[in-house]
């Protein structure tokens, strides 16, 4: 099995037809998957071990996932916001890899770990070039490891997921009718390129043949530019983008959204205020709650176009309730809520989500954390209710998702601790209309000591780490509260900062 | 037949891709499929000529076998001479 496949089918079924348009520049899918092939050349010459890209969303990704595929090399997306230091890691391991990006921080950071480079349109330009005429070569059909994708790695180092050929091929062929999507049909991708929502997205239109229409930075004003010039039908974006992008209306910014069929969100919690909102803005929009994980390659569950209005208007509480949550597990995934001891629990219950199917991976490449049945623990935290809707309560480890990005509160509790005047410190998530959560700190200042105030702490986390891990809201405590195992009790520290 | 492997029809242009199958003998138009096509085409039976539509998933009853049509042709499948019908899939929104 290899994900080329669904290239493949979509260039055999129309060549000609427009797969993907970026900057300006429209790709058909007989285009896409000569350059693909072009890319399998390049991957070939330089003997890789992985394709990376660094870089935002443009054609190059489409190529380097399906060239890599056709290699049978690991496509590993990297994360163009990370810190240098951050980024050499992961250069390091992935090494050698054929880069596809910001030549100059590869060569600055990894030069000696013998990289092939490239910069973007110098692929773009090659790949073309290198396309092999006669048909008849020779391709991967084994599959074996599709994508690595590194996690954001908030208390070690990050851990390289694996999704492989077969994993992604049930995702898709359980989710996706090949071919389904009208010609005029136009999925806007705004989601970076090492998300796992911005691979799937690439995979699910090319199969039901929806032209990709790439925005490589996301911005509410040019997300909102594209989808009228190009009469887009199906985007898929994260809360915070949502939110950006009705604020940006409300300022007074025109666009004829009257084609924009279907809205699908996922990757945070979507306050519901904004979802509220949103519904009643876009009354001919079906919007659909996805949720899913990189190990799970993408989807497991999902609330439909039909049950978001069917909510929105209800006055039943119970179905009100459902807009908060991730709808119903997928026909081809079982899910279940089970306890600290792996016992599962009846609905209503709270407990760790698991998962199974063939598209769940729950592998990393140092080990897989499938148990012996084939389940995977998400360690994200949640509930079905009794018609079995699946609400979420967070992640099982308390990490803050903050706009889609994971934060760890231990990085900002140990730079708070190395402020002198402070004796103990807290960080958990805090409701944040923008961002779904948003960081909050509780501290306790030394005896003898003043608090420092709010604004010097902002300061410390901005400047010590990254500003998305400076807290919203501060609070001045006495004592922190923990059990008598020594354990904090995060939860009440979160009821300390909301009231 | 291992996961993966593409198969085609010894009398049309129909290709599948193997998902999932058992010992039996998966067939296009009536006749075995195989991996490399006969140097001529053999002849397509009537009783097997509902042909195939790009992209569909066939499946047995017992869902044993799964095929994925990657190029279609006028044959039709079957395992061991049994028809094998289009897998019912419930349309999902899109969600990504």
């Amino acid at each position: 099995m290899n994900i080329t496949l669904f290239l493949e089918m979509a260039a055999d079924a129309a060549p000609d037809r427009v797969g993907l348009v970026c900057d300006g520049k429209r790709w058909t899918y007989a285009e896409l998957l000569s350059a693909a092939r072009g890319a399998f050349e390049l991957i070939e010459a330089s003997d890789c071990d992985h394709v990376a890209l660094l870089d935002e969303s443009s054609e190059a990704a489409v190529i380097a996932l399906f060239g890599a595929a056709l290699a049978g090399v690991p496509y590993c997306p990297l994360n163009y916001r990370l810190p240098d230091t951050d980024l050499a890691a992961l250069l390091g391991r992935i090494a050698p890899a054929l880069v596809v990006g910001d030549e100059e921080r590869v060569t600055r950071l990894a030069d000696d770990r013998g990289h092939t480079i490239y910069a973007r349109e110098d692929f773009t330009i090659a790949v073309q070039e290198a396309s092999p005429t006669a048909e008849e070569r020779e391709y991967d059909a084994e599959g074996g490891i599709a994508i690595q994708l590194f996690t954001s790695g908030t208390t070690a180092a990050p851990k390289a997921a694996i999704l492989r050929h077969s994993n992604l091929l049930s995702y898709i062929l359980g989710t996706v009718e090949f071919g389904s999507a009208d010609e005029d049909d136009a999925a806007l991708v705004s989601v970076p390129p090492y998300h796992i929502a911005g691979i799937s997205a690439l995979l699910s239109s090319i199969y039901s043949m929806r032209r990709i229409v790439m925005l490589p930075a996301f911005s509410p004003e040019a997300w909102l530019t594209l989808a009228e010039a190009e009469k887009v039908t199906n985007a898929f974006v994260v809360p915070t983008m949502l939110s950006r992008i009705i604020e940006t209306l409300d300022k007074g910014m025109n666009a004829d959204l009257s084609g924009l069929r279907a809205i699908a969100y996922g990757g945070g919690k979507m306050p519901l205020e904004l979802i509220h909102r949103a519904l009643d803005l876009f009354p001919e929009t079906g919007f659909t709650n996805a949720y899913g994980l990189t190990e799970t390659s993408s989807t497991v569950a999902l609330l439909g176009p039909d049950e978001h209005r069917e909510a929105h208007t209800s006055s039943d509480p119970k179905v009100r309730a459902r807009l908060g949550s991730v709808g119903k597990p997928l026909p081809t995934v079982e899910l279940e809520i089970r306890d600290e001891e792996g016992r599962p629990l009846p609905s209503g219950q709270p407990g760790e989500i698991y998962v199974r199917g063939e598209q769940v991976s729950g592998e990393y490449k140092e080990r897989s954390v499938l148990d012996a049945q084939g389940w995977f623990p998400t360690r994200d935290a949640g509930y079905l209710d009794e018609d079995g809707y699946l609400f979420l309560s967070g992640r099982a480890d308390d990490v803050i998702v903050r706009g889609g990005e994971n934060i760890s509160p231990g990085e900002i509790e140990d730079v708070l601790l190395g402020h002198p005047a402070l004796a103990d410190a807290a960080a958990v998530a805090v409701p944040s209309i923008e961002w779904g959560e948003a960081v909050g700190i509780a501290v306790v200042p030394r005896e003898g000591h003043d608090a420092p105030s709010p604004e010097e702490l902002r300061e410390l986390i901005r400047a010590r780490l990254r500003s998305s891990r400076v807290p919203d809201k501060v609070l001045v405590v006495k004592e922190l509260p923990y059990n008598e195992m020594g354990k904090l009790l995060r939860r009440e520290v979160k009821t300390l900062l909301s009231t | 037949m291992k996961p993966g492997t593409k198969l085609k029809s010894a009398v049309c242009s129909t290709e599948v891709m193997v998902i999932r199958s058992a010992g039996g003998q998966i067939e296009c138009g009536g006749a075995p499929m195989a991996e490399t096509k006969p140097a001529e085409a053999g002849a397509l039976s009537p009783e097997h000529s509902n042909g195939t539509l790009m992209g569909k998933r066939y499946v047995d009853a017992d869902n044993k076998y799964e095929l994925l049509c990657v190029k279609p042709g006028k044959g039709s499948l079957s395992v061991d001479g049994v028809p094998l019908s289009v897998k019912d899939a419930k349309p999902l929104p899109a969600s990504d």
